[in-house]
């Protein structure tokens, strides 16, 4: 970690950067939070380890419109999304200066708690660079573990390489963290009859407060003004009102960042309902690679994204169940 | 005092649900929530924080007001929603919530009296649930909460296999006449254990001890203008997870709906953190994300307390801290000025 | 609110203003029947039909939607068409895996010349989806009544 400080301090220092985008402990052993640094005084409150999960890539949209570069540290997936953003003229490459971290697997108190681990006092093992096997957590109901693997996020275990696809230094190792086939999930719903489909998504979405939190997070979800905030909209906004409004926005929310989500991951690990959202997306980026050929969002600036595109021989909207 | 065996439990939920319905935590895809109960619900009373609170139940999140329809001779007619007229029970609330429903009922009962919440609060027995094992979000002694004894009409404690039961108003007592055949009479040695020993853990808890010594009534001036909440709020997604999952967060926006046949008048939910709150003709009050949050929180810590005799609006029950996506929390709020004010 | 306790089906038909919309015309001036349970609305474009759309009809109350457009290479802006067939096709497929049934969805190609095409697509449709009865999996309760 000293090393991602020490690097900071000498952009800071040398005038390359005017601030430093990364991360400040939380009030708790696994919750820290995106920050802004903008002196060497202020960098003695940087942190960076296993927890720091969250893709900064969406703050570089504000930064972007602040003077002078800031410095932000990207994990290999955050640089995807930096990419899309890029493409999309949100972020301006020019007022970034990107670090590439190395990245073992990030891991979730969430998945923690979902094993039964409460009262949380400390957590040891989540260490930049190099996490332990097992978590050791102390608690107030006793000592517990868990491996490292167990408490990832989901992303991980299906990440999509280890390769920064934009930056201007490297720092660190990265260790492959694969251990999952990424469609399986979708492949699983897709293999279920259309009234197991429907009772399986009926109640996951059953559960949804329409916080936003899975639009606002969403690097791809970048609009200046969503149609979901628009007063002139008929529908309900910001309540779940009947089982058409989740459907038409969780259905709405994926289509519109159909080839331009990265596959974060973002939107499954911020719900506070636990709703497997990345199953919406993934369910897009698999029907496109399948209809249209493989496209990873993110991993070429210059690319054709496939809803901007054609061919001529295109399937027709009636042939999909006849996928090969 | 009473008790009966927890593995008893499910009789005494469906000899509940028969007289009356009731609401409980129920765990549906992994999360739980209060909702109504059913003979095949997965009940699951040992969670210790429903994701959304329990004012969900009094005040939904969503609400019809009336409905407006024209028929075919081209009359219009208006039919209000009817109010709550039967009983109901919630079963599992714990001690914050039960704290949360006290600042909703300075809210909505105080007039103009809100009669859907009016009508609901009337009708409703709460049986609270004491908290065996408090978590390291929970900060609820500083609101004054005594998770070990719950405000409500009946506690519940439970050691071991055995769920205590004592009656604490009228209401409790009737919901108990009604439940006699099911509750055992029962000392009060080992819920007096039981308690002492939630007070020691609470004790233990980070921030069982928080100070809000720079908040309260009457702040107002010192903390409005002041350049913690620049730095503070950078992290904010301004997405609603905060407020929804609040149980004491009481704004609401009034909509209708067009059903294509006439129009639904309904209330829901509203976020402070959303662009469109409070939005008016002229435009909208807040314009910045800083000043949307720090209306959050200075609604939480001096407003309500300048308009309730010193009462916050918060009640400590740690929601926020688990779910905020960019780990921002009252918390950290309430420290930043407390360390600030030393710089 | 029909007298007997037939099932009719609501249906919303979005037709392309340049081939579909002046098919479904020639259907009507040369005495072609279909059923008066499809209701068009006409689009500039089949492009322009967001998926939106789609939802929201479903929403109000129809229980089956059909987009209908310029045969691809045909298209009055060259290739609106191309982009319509491809998110079409995404929805479509999105729709199957929350379990809605794909039948109440479907696109067609309808010249202006081809009227025949046009009242038999519709007539088609129609005997599916009253086979299919009502929309229940995608219907907003509050415009039920």
């Amino acid at each position: 970690m000293q090393e991602l400080v020490n690097r900071a301090k000498a952009l800071l220092a040398d005038g390359t950067v005017a601030r430093v985008l990364g991360w400040k402990a939380g009030e708790f052993a696994y919750d820290p939070e995106p920050a802004f640094f903008e002196t060497e005084e202020d960098l003695k409150d940087f942190v960076y380890d296993g927890f720091c999960g969250a893709n900064l890539s969406k703050y570089m949209i504000e930064a972007s419109k602040l003077e002078g570069k800031t410095l932000v540290f990207l994990k290999p997936c955050d640089s995807y999304s930096f990419n899309q953003l890029t493409k999309e003229h949100r972020v301006d490459r020019e007022k970034a200066y990107i670090i590439g971290v190395g990245c073992k697997g990030k891991v979730d108190v969430k998945h923690i708690k979902e094993a039964g681990i409460k009262g949380i006092e400390s957590i040891v093992g989540a260490d930049y660079p190099n996490p332990a096997e097992t978590l050791e957590i102390k608690t107030l109901y006793g000592d517990k573990t868990i491996s490292y693997k167990d408490a990832m996020l989901e992303r991980c275990h299906v990440c999509k390489g280890k390769d920064h696809v934009v930056f201007d230094e490297q720092i660190g190792e990265s260790a492959d963290t694969v251990d999952a086939e990424r469609f399986a999930e979708v492949e699983k719903i897709e293999a279920m009859s259309p009234e197991e489909k429907f009772a399986f998504f009926r109640a996951e979405l059953s559960k949804c407060i329409r916080c936003n939190a899975c639009r606002n997070v969403c690097p791809a979800c970048s609009c200046r003004k969503c149609v979901f905030d628009s007063t002139k909209f008929d529908s309900a906004q910001k309540a779940n009102t009947t089982s058409f409004e989740e459907k038409m926005f969780h259905i709405i929310r994926a289509f519109h960042v159909a080839g331009r989500c990265t596959d974060c991951g973002e939107c499954s690990r911020v719900c506070p309902q636990g709703i497997p959202l990345h199953l919406f997306n993934r369910k897009f980026i698999k029907d496109i690679n399948t209809f249209y050929g493989d496209y990873q969002a993110g991993e070429d600036i210059e690319a054709q994204a496939p809803l901007t595109d054609f061919t001529f021989e295109d399937r027709e909207p009636g042939q999909f169940a006849e996928r090969g | 005092m009473k008790k009966i065996a927890k593995s008893d439990l499910s009789k005494l939920f469906a000899a509940i649900a028969e007289g009356s319905e009731l609401y409980l935590p129920v765990k549906v895809a992994g999360q739980t929530n209060f909702a109504p109960y059913t003979a095949d619900a997965e009940v699951d009373v040992d969670t210790l924080k429903t994701v959304k609170s329990a004012k969900d139940i009094f005040f939904p999140q969503s609400e019809n007001l009336y409905t407006c329809k024209t028929d075919e001779e081209k009359n219009i007619s208006i039919t209000p929603e009817a109010l709550q007229n039967e009983n109901f029970v919630v079963y599992g609330m714990r001690g914050c919530d039960a704290k949360g429903m006290e600042v909703l009922d300075k809210v909505f009962l105080s007039e103009p009296v809100d009669s859907f919440y009016a009508a609901r609060r009337a009708h409703g027995t709460v049986v609270a649930a004491a908290c065996g094992e408090p978590e390291e979000t929970c900060f609820c002694k500083v609101f004054g909460v005594d998770c070990a004894e719950p405000v409500a009409d009946v506690v519940t404690w439970t050691v071991g296999d055995t769920v205590y039961w004592n009656a604490y108003t009228e209401k409790g007592e009737a919901l108990t006449a009604k439940l006699a055949d099911l509750l055992s009479d029962a000392d009060e040695k080992a819920v007096e254990d039981e308690k002492a020993k939630i007070r020691a853990i609470v004790e233990k808890l980070p921030y069982s001890d928080l100070s809000l010594d720079k908040f309260g009534a009457g702040k107002t001036m010192e903390l409005f203008d002041s350049p913690i909440w620049e730095e503070l709020y950078k992290p904010c997604l301004a997405c609603g997870t905060c407020t929804f999952v609040c149980p004491t967060c009481q704004c609401y926006d009034i909509k209708d709906y067009n059903t294509g046949k006439g129009v639904q008048r309904f209330r829901c939910w509203d976020s402070c953190m959303y662009s469109d709150f409070t939005m008016m003709a002229h435009g909208n009050n807040r314009t910045s994300q800083m000043q949307r949050f720090r209306q959050r929180f200075m609604h939480k810590l001096v407003y309500f307390p300048d308009n309730n005799d010193g009462m916050y609006s918060c009640v400590g029950c740690g929601r926020c801290l688990e779910r905020c996506p960019a780990s921002l929390n009252i918390v950290k709020v309430v420290k930043a000025f407390q360390e600030g004010a030393g710089k | 609110m029909s007298l007997n306790n037939e099932f009719k089906p609501k249906i919303v038909a979005f037709c392309c203003n340049w081939c579909s919309y002046a098919g479904a015309d020639l259907a009507g001036s040369s005495r072609l029947a279909y059923p008066a349970d499809v209701k068009i609305i006409r689009v500039p474009c089949s492009c322009r039909v967001n998926p939106m759309f789609i939802l929201r009809a479903f929403e109000k109350g129809a229980d089956g939607v059909i987009m209908c457009g310029c045969h691809p290479g045909d298209c009055h802006y060259s290739t609106g068409n191309y982009y319509a067939r491809r998110r079409m096709t995404l929805l479509f497929s999105m729709l199957d895996y929350l379990g809605i049934e794909r039948a109440r969805t479907r696109v067609e190609w309808v010249s202006a010349a081809e009227g025949v095409k046009f009242s038999q697509t519709m007539n088609e449709f129609v005997e599916d989806i009253r086979k299919l009865g009502k929309n229940v999996r995608l219907e907003d309760l509050r415009c039920r009544n």
